[in-house]
C-alpha cells in the first residue's frame, strides 16, 4: 500500500470517527434539551408560585380576591377522588391481571379481553370524560359527583394496573406454581398465598403509576362537569348518619387540584397566575413524589429479587 | 378430572357421600364462583369499550339527525354556538392537525436521537440514569404543560417573533412535542434494543464505527418498533387537551399556520363541557360527534401501531 493511499484511508478513518463523536454530542444535546425543558418547568413554578404557598393558601377556599384564594377545597377534593380511584381500580386491575394470567383459557374471548386492554391503553383521556358523561352521569344518574370522578379515573387507571400486575405476575417462576399445586392447592389457593404476595411490589408500582396519572388528569374531570368555584367542604367521609348519610360525601360537588389551576390559569389577572403557579407546583411535586417513589420501588425490587 | 369423577361417581352410589366428598365439592364450587368473579374483572375491559363506542354513536345519533353528514365533513365553518349554526370539523381538525405536526415535528428527531443515543452510545451510568428522569418528564400533569407553553414558551417566543399572538399552536405544539418525546424514545429504545448483539458484531468486525452500525444496521432491523413508537407518539398528540385549552386559544379557526390561534377537537369538547349547555341541545351534542371522530383518529392509530408492533415481534 503506497504512502498515498495510507494517507487516504486515515482521512476517511478520521471523518467517521469525528462523525461519532459529533453524533454522541448531538445525543447529549438531545437529552439536555428535555431535561433543561423539565428543569425551566420547575423553576418556572417554583419562582411565581413558592411565595404563595404557606399554611393559609393551603387551608383557605378559593377566592375572588388573589391573596385570599386557597386550594383548601380542591386538595380535598383531589383526596377523595383518588381515595374512590383506588378503591375501584386496584381490585378491578388486580382481579383482570390474575384472570389473564392465571386463569384465562386460550381462546377467542381472552383475545378479545387482551385487545381491549390495550387498546383502551390508547384512548385519549378527554373520551373517557365523554363515556362518563354519557353513562355515569345521564344513564345511571350519579350527577356531577365525587363518585363520577373517581370511577371515571379508575377506568382510565385499570390498564395500567392490569399491565403492571401481569407483568408482575410474569415474573413468578412457573416451580412456585408447580410446588404448591404439587402439594394439592386450588388454582384460588394458588393464587392468593403464592401469586398475589409474591407479586405485590410490582402490582405497587403500577398502581402508584396510574394514581400519579389520575391526579393529574384534567380533561376528563372537566368533561365530568366538575365545578370551578367550590367555597365548601364536602362532608368528611363515614361522618354522616348511618345508613344512608355515610356515603353523601360520594355524592357531593366537587373541585379538584388541576381543575383549580387549570381556573387561575384562564384569567387574566397576574395574581391568580401566581396562585396557578402555587398550586402547579404542589400538584408537580405530588406526582413527581409518587413516580420516583414507583420507580425507586422498581429499582429496589429489580436489584433484590432472586428467585 | 375424569379419573377423579368417575372415583366420585363410583362412590356415590356405594354410599352416602363421605365427608371428604362433601368439602371437595364446596372446594370446587368456591373455586368455580371466584373464578366467575375473576372472569368479570376482566370483562370490564369489554364492556369499558363498548360503552365508549355505544355512548358516543348513540349521542353522535342525535346529531347526525339534525346536522347531514356532507355538512359535517366539508363544511368550512364551525359556529355550533352561534344562531347560524355552522357544523364544519374541518375546522377543528386543522388545528389538531396543525398543533400535532408541529408536535411531531419536535418529538420524533429529539426522540430518535435519544434513543438511538442511549441505546447506542450512552455510557451505563447516563442510561441509568437518563431513562427515569424521562419517565418523570412524561409523568407530570398536562394542564403544568399547558401552563408552561402559556407563559413561558410563548413569551419566550414573542421576543424572537414579536407578532406572536397570546394563544397559539406553534408553542402548545412545541410543548406537547417535549411531552410525547418519552413515549417515542423509551419505545424506539425497547425496539433498538430489541436487535440480537450479533448483527452490531457483525457490524464492528467488518470496521463500521458505532454511527454507522446504528444508522445502517440496528435502527433499520428495528424500523417496525420504532415506526409503532412514532405512531403511538402521534396518537397522543391528536388525543392531548389540556395544553391546547390552555395555551392553543378556543377560536375555530381554518388554518394550517401554527403561529395562530386555534381550537381542535379536544380543546373545543373542554370549552362547551365548561360553558352550561344544557344536556340533549344540539350544541351539547357536538361535542359527543367530536368525539367519535376522535376517537375514530386515534382508533386507526393505535390499530396501525398494534399492527406493526405485532409484525416486529415476529421478526426475531
Amino acid at each position: 500500500m503506497n504512502q498515498q493511499e495510507l494517507q487516504a484511508l486515515r482521512l476517511m478513518i478520521g471523518s467517521h470517527k469525528r462523525w461519532d463523536y459529533l453524533f454522541g454530542v448531538l445525543g447529549i444535546i438531545a437529552l439536555m434539551i428535555a431535561l433543561m425543558t423539565f428543569v425551566a418547568l420547575f423553576a418556572d413554578m417554583a419562582i411565581h408560585g413558592l411565595g404563595r404557598i404557606n399554611v393559609d393558601f393551603l387551608t383557605s377556599f378559593p377566592s375572588r380576591r388573589a391573596a385570599n384564594a386557597g386550594i383548601l377545597s380542591a386538595w380535598v377534593g383531589s383526596v377523595l377522588v383518588m381515595l374512590v380511584t383506588a378503591t375501584a381500580a386496584v381490585p378491578l386491575g388486580v382481579a383482570a391481571g390474575v384472570y389473564l394470567e392465571e386463569y384465562a383459557p386460550k381462546n377467542w374471548m381472552t383475545d378479545i379481553i387482551e385487545i381491549n386492554v390495550s387498546n383502551l391503553a390508547g384512548v385519549p383521556s378527554i373520551i373517557y370524560g365523554l363515556l362518563a358523561l354519557g353513562l355515569f352521569v345521564y344513564t345511571f344518574g350519579l350527577g356531577q359527583s365525587i363518585l363520577t370522578a373517581g370511577l371515571t379515573l379508575a377506568l382510565l387507571i385499570l390498564p395500567v394496573v392490569i399491565v403492571a400486575t401481569r407483568e408482575a405476575i410474569r415474573s413468578i417462576p412457573q416451580i412456585i406454581r408447580e410446588g404448591a399445586y404439587a402439594c394439592g392447592a386450588t388454582t384460588w389457593q394458588v393464587v392468593r398465598d403464592h401469586i398475589v404476595p409474591y407479586s405485590s411490589a410490582g402490582i405497587l408500582t403500577g398502581v402508584i403509576i396510574g394514581m400519579a396519572r389520575a391526579i393529574g388528569e384534567t380533561a376528563p374531570i372537566i368533561t365530568v362537569g366538575a365545578l370551578t368555584f367550590i367555597a365548601f367542604l364536602p362532608t368528611a367521609p363515614f361522618t354522616g348518619d348511618p345508613p344512608a348519610g355515610l356515603f353523601d360525601w360520594l355524592f357531593a360537588p366537587f373541585t379538584v387540584m388541576p381543575i383549580q389551576m387549570f381556573n387561575w390559569t384562564s384569567r387574566p389577572e397576574a395574581a391568580f397566575l401566581d396562585n396557578a403557579a402555587a398550586a402547579g407546583f404542589i400538584l408537580v411535586l405530588m406526582t413527581l413524589t409518587m413516580n420516583g417513589l414507583a420507580i425507586w420501588l422498581r429499582y429496589r425490587l429489580r436489584k433484590n429479587i432472586k428467585w | 378430572m375424569n379419573t377423579y369423577a368417575a372415583t366420585a361417581g363410583k362412590l356415590d352410589r356405594m354410599s352416602q357421600p363421605s365427608e371428604r366428598l362433601q368439602k371437595d365439592f364446596t372446594r370446587h364450587l368456591k373455586e368455580r364462583v371466584i373464578e366467575a368473579m375473576l372472569f368479570l374483572a376482566a370483562f370490564v375491559s369489554v364492556f369499558t369499550t363498548t360503552a365508549i363506542v355505544y355512548i358516543l354513536i348513540s349521542e353522535s345519533w342525535v346529531f347526525f339527525q339534525h346536522v347531514p353528514l356532507t355538512d359535517f365533513l366539508f363544511d368550512t365553518q364551525w359556529t355550533p354556538l352561534f344562531d347560524d349554526a355552522h357544523y364544519g370539523i374541518m375546522v377543528l381538525l386543522s388545528g389538531t392537525i396543525t398543533s400535532s405536526l408541529v408536535a411531531v415535528l419536535v418529538a420524533i428527531p429529539l426522540g430518535t436521537i435519544i434513543a438511538i443515543y442511549l441505546s447506542e452510545f450512552a455510557p451505563f451510568a447516563v442510561r441509568e440514569v437518563a431513562k427515569p428522569f424521562l419517565e418523570l418528564l412524561g409523568g407530570i400533569p398536562t394542564i403544568i404543560y399547558g401552563y408552561f407553553a402559556l407563559l413561558f414558551l410563548t413569551p419566550l417566543l414573542q421576543k424572537i417573533y414579536p407578532d406572536l399572538p397570546g394563544f397559539n399552536l406553534l408553542s402548545a405544539g412545541i410543548v406537547m412535542g417535549i411531552m410525547i418525546i418519552p413515549y417515542v424514545a423509551s419505545l424506539s429504545e425497547d425496539a433498538m434494543r430489541a436487535v440480537p448483539m450479533a448483527l452490531r458484531e457483525g457490524s464492528y468486525a467488518m470496521g463500521a464505527t458505532r454511527l454507522q452500525t446504528a444508522l445502517r444496521v440496528v435502527v433499520p432491523s428495528a424500523i417496525s418498533g420504532i415506526a409503532s413508537a412514532y405512531i403511538l407518539g402521534i396518537s397522543r398528540a391528536v388525543g392531548e387537551t389540556m395544553i391546547l385549552a390552555v395555551a392553543g386559544g378556543m377560536q375555530p379557526n381554518l388554518t394550517f399556520n401554527p403561529a395562530e390561534p386555534g381550537a381542535t377537537i379536544t380543546s373545543f369538547i373542554v370549552q362547551v363541557a365548561l360553558g352550561d349547555l344544557p344536556h340533549g341541545s344540539i350544541g351539547y351534542q357536538t361535542i359527543f360527534a367530536a368525539g367519535l371522530t376522535l376517537m375514530l383518529l386515534t382508533l386507526a392509530f393505535n390499530l396501525i401501531g398494534y399492527y406493526m408492533r405485532k409484525k416486529y415481534r415476529e421478526a426475531y
